[in-house]
């Protein structure tokens, strides 16, 4: 293939120098025109050797043993990034050394698609975000793309370094395969800030009822019951999954998923039109479907809104004085509210592994099984000291919790018993997406709860 | 001249590699393109043939007709907003500010040449009512109108998208209606006037059948762009709320590489096709009646 594309490039050289400098001429002889016709062909044959070569590029990336310990993360990430970097420098070194860390990062809405490209070369790096809905990890590693890890653990011995909440989450939204790492483990939900509570008299809410009254208390007083973003419209969503699983019980999504239930069913309906109403009674503040992720975690922490549903990874924005203007010790977490006569119990956290990372199957060499292992014994300890990020490794050396909020999460997730799944987690990339794009609408009024799930029904049959 | 024209051979060899070039880097790929509109698959799993499925779906799916309507309404919004905008300045350069028009038509053609998504986040900026309020709510305010949510639905979304693409726009379209415009030769225009036409007679019955090939080309080459809306509506609303201001080509990307679709990613991009073909060819056919008739 080379030798044609040299040859066409000599033949198109060999035109071009033939060409420059004459006068114009209106004689074709027929020397000429033979030239020609030849040129013509060798700009053919170029362009598509050209074409060809750029067509038929398989990456051998994937293929052949890694030069470096390459890792695709989302820009918005820092978090991994760092912790991989401290044990490049400090646990990891000798590994560090025999294949080095190189991190590339793109933005997590373009991860999905450069994910599915790279797969489709065969040039996935060695270790990277896995996708944005459990639905495309589960397709990488159908077809072998993607490292069966639990295995990989096991002759590495490093199995037990994992937390069995982290692999039981795991494994409820894997399709019951190890196919990703906890290098975050979650669980979800609402920071309110105990200064406001205090100030208007308001007690932590244990019901669905008593949520909606404080939440009128506050309006009235003037203070912006809940910060969310629209923007992102998951914090939304997750609002009507927590309804879904304290009034149906733990099962509640996955139901759906099974085909057993339809989100058009009344008495998911009913989970949409509460929080429809949160936002009609305009406890989300103004413009929600205009508030991006960082606004919104800015309007809890500097105290203009009052309570804030979100993971426990907002702990590190949390213990930042910078962002945090409220301070750590006046903000408390409180679990999804019951709903009365409900069959789930308050006991019951959604929880999760982030964007997860995985490790790719052909480059999982003696090296990189050198990095997982290094990273397995070491990576949570290093993530809570320095960031105060809770991973679903063992922590090995103790380390001290860095606020009082830190260590009530880090004793929930201990006495945790049962993972519940929020709105989206087996739901297709497309029916993600349309959920999270119409929640903004579901608050603002412009679409009913009714059309709200129905448009997400229909994403999610396929139709 | 004449001559190597008229030489087959010398045709060839002039045209040919343009030509080849041409039908590797658009004809191939849009006839690939087509190929996988009978496919479904992606490029994980790889693709198997789907007969005429993607197109069936085609015609049951109510978020690619909703998404076709938009782009119609939005197509027809723009394009007379833009077109019109645009032929009302060049009139205005032409008999108001003749000469002087050159720093007017430098400043309304400078959003021409800003990126688009900047634009959008001037705008974004400009109409938002969180978490700070922008200049048109902080003026409404002032008149004791209030705060609108601007992005919160369907409706106002699309004028907000309207009015921006209109403003980023006319500019273009003002100065290549000018350029028709100039071409009427003075002497007919003086006729006219000695005749007694003036104003909006003198627009109506001379100036507007003088240039109308140009207004034309304008309106061809503006309903096509603005059939072919992506950027701004990415930088500005991305589709939203919900998927009430995603049109054809967003729909079609999302499709395609947000949902590893591709088979109907490339149906949709077919229907794109057909409706900027049809659209043209409306066009060309109102183009051939002669205004100087009526």
């Amino acid at each position: 293939m080379e030798n044609v594309i040299r040859a066409g490039a000599i033949r198109v050289s060999a035109y071009l120098c033939l060409n420059d400098d004459r006068e114009p001429t209106v004689i074709i002889h027929s020397l000429r025109a033979r030239r020609a016709r030849i040129t013509g062909l060798a700009a053919s044959a170029t362009a598509v050797a050209v074409l060809v070569a750029a067509c038929g590029g398989t990456g051998t990336g994937s293929s052949s043993a890694p030069k470096q310990f390459s890792y695709l993360t989302n820009v918005e990430n820092t978090t991994v990034k760092t912790g991989l970097g401290t044990l490049a420098n400090g646990a990891c070194k000798a590994q560090n050394q025999t294949l080095p860390l190189n991190v590339d990062t793109v933005p997590q809405t373009s991860l999905d698609q450069k994910l599915q490209l790279l797969a489709g070369q065969n040039a996935l790096p060695v270790q990277f975000a896995a996708g944005n809905a459990p639905a495309l990890t589960d397709q990488l590693y159908k077809s072998g793309k993607i490292a069966d890890l639990e295995t990989k653990l096991r002759d590495l011995g490093v199995y037990d370094q994992i937390e069995p909440a982290a692999i039981s989450t795991i494994k409820a939204l894997y399709g019951g395969k190890m196919e990703v790492l906890p290098y975050e483990y979650n669980i979800e939900g609402i920071f309110y800030n105990k200064k406001v509570f205090n100030e208007h008299g308001l007690s932590v809410p244990s019901t669905w009822d008593a949520l909606v009254s404080d939440a009128a208390t506050l309006q009235s007083a003037g203070v912006q019951p809940f910060a969310a973003s629209g923007q992102q419209g998951w914090p939304i969503t997750r609002l009507v999954s927590g309804y879904l699983y304290r009034s149906l019980g733990p099962d509640a999504m996955k139901d759906v998923a099974d085909g057993k239930a339809k989100l058009t069913d009344p008495q998911y309906v009913e989970a949409a039109a509460k929080v429809a109403e949160l936002g009609k009674n305009g406890y989300f503040g103004k413009g929600v479907g205009s508030i991006d992720y960082d606004t919104a975690f800015n309007q809890f922490l500097t105290g203009k809104a009052a309570m804030f549903y979100m993971g426990s990874w907002a702990l590190t924005n949390i213990d930042d004085p910078k962002q945090d203007q409220v301070g750590a010790e006046n903000i408390g977490f409180m679990p999804f509210p019951a709903v009365p006569d409900g069959k789930g119990s308050i006991d019951q956290y959604p929880s999760n592994v982030g964007l997860a990372m995985t490790l790719g199957a052909k480059t999982f060499d003696s090296r990189v099984g050198a990095w997982v292992k290094c990273i397995t014994q070491n990576y949570g300890s290093v993530a809570l000291k320095d960031q105060g990020s809770i991973s679903g490794f063992k922590v090995n050396t103790p380390v001290q919790d860095p606020n009082s909020i830190t260590t009530q999460v880090r004793k929930t997730i201990g006495a945790s018993t049962q993972n519940v799944l929020w709105f989206e987690a087996l739901f297709s990339t497309k029916a993600t997406n349309v959920s999270q794009t119409n929640a903004a609408s579901l608050v603002t009024g412009s679409m009913s709860p009714e059309q709200f799930m129905q448009t997400v029904q229909r994403a999610l049959s396929g139709s | 001249m004449h001559r190597v024209l008229g030489d087959r051979r010398a045709i060839v060899t002039l045209i040919g590699p343009a030509l080849l070039v041409y039908s590797l880097v658009m004809l191939v790929p849009m006839v690939w393109s087509l190929g996988y509109s009978f496919t479904k698959g992606n490029t994980i799993d790889g693709f198997t043939g789907n007969g005429l499925h993607n197109f069936q779906r085609l015609f049951s799916d109510t978020a690619a007709h909703k998404a076709l309507w938009f782009s119609l309404k939005y197509g027809v919004a723009v394009t007379v907003g833009q077109v019109l905008a645009g032929y009302l300045l060049a009139l205005l350069y032409i008999f108001f500010l003749k000469r002087a028009s050159a720093v007017i038509r430098t400043l309304v053609f400078f959003p021409v040449i800003m990126p688009t998504v900047a634009v959008g986040l001037l705008f974004q900026k400009f109409f938002q009512v969180a978490p700070q309020t922008g200049p048109m709510n902080s003026l409404l305010s002032t008149v004791g109108v209030g705060s609108v949510d601007w992005f919160g639905s369907p409706g106002k979304a699309f004028w907000v998208l309207v009015i921006m693409d209109i403003w980023r726009s006319m500019g273009f379209y003002a100065v290549l209606l000018f350029a028709g415009l100039v071409d009427i030769p003075d002497e007919v225009l003086e006729s006219a006037r000695l005749d007694g036409a003036s104003g909006l007679r003198l627009v109506r019955h001379i100036v507007l059948p003088l240039s109308f090939p140009v207004l034309m080309s304008a309106l061809i080459f503006s309903i096509n762009g603005t059939l072919k809306v992506f950027d701004s509506i990415v930088a500005l609303t991305n589709g939203g709320p919900g998927n009430a201001t995603t049109p054809l080509t967003l729909y079609m990307f999302q499709t395609s590489f947000t949902y590893s679709d591709y088979g109907y990613g490339s149906t949709i991009a077919l229907l794109l096709t057909v409706v900027c073909l049809l659209v043209t060819l409306a066009i060309f056919r109102v183009s051939r009646r002669d205004l100087t008739e009526g």
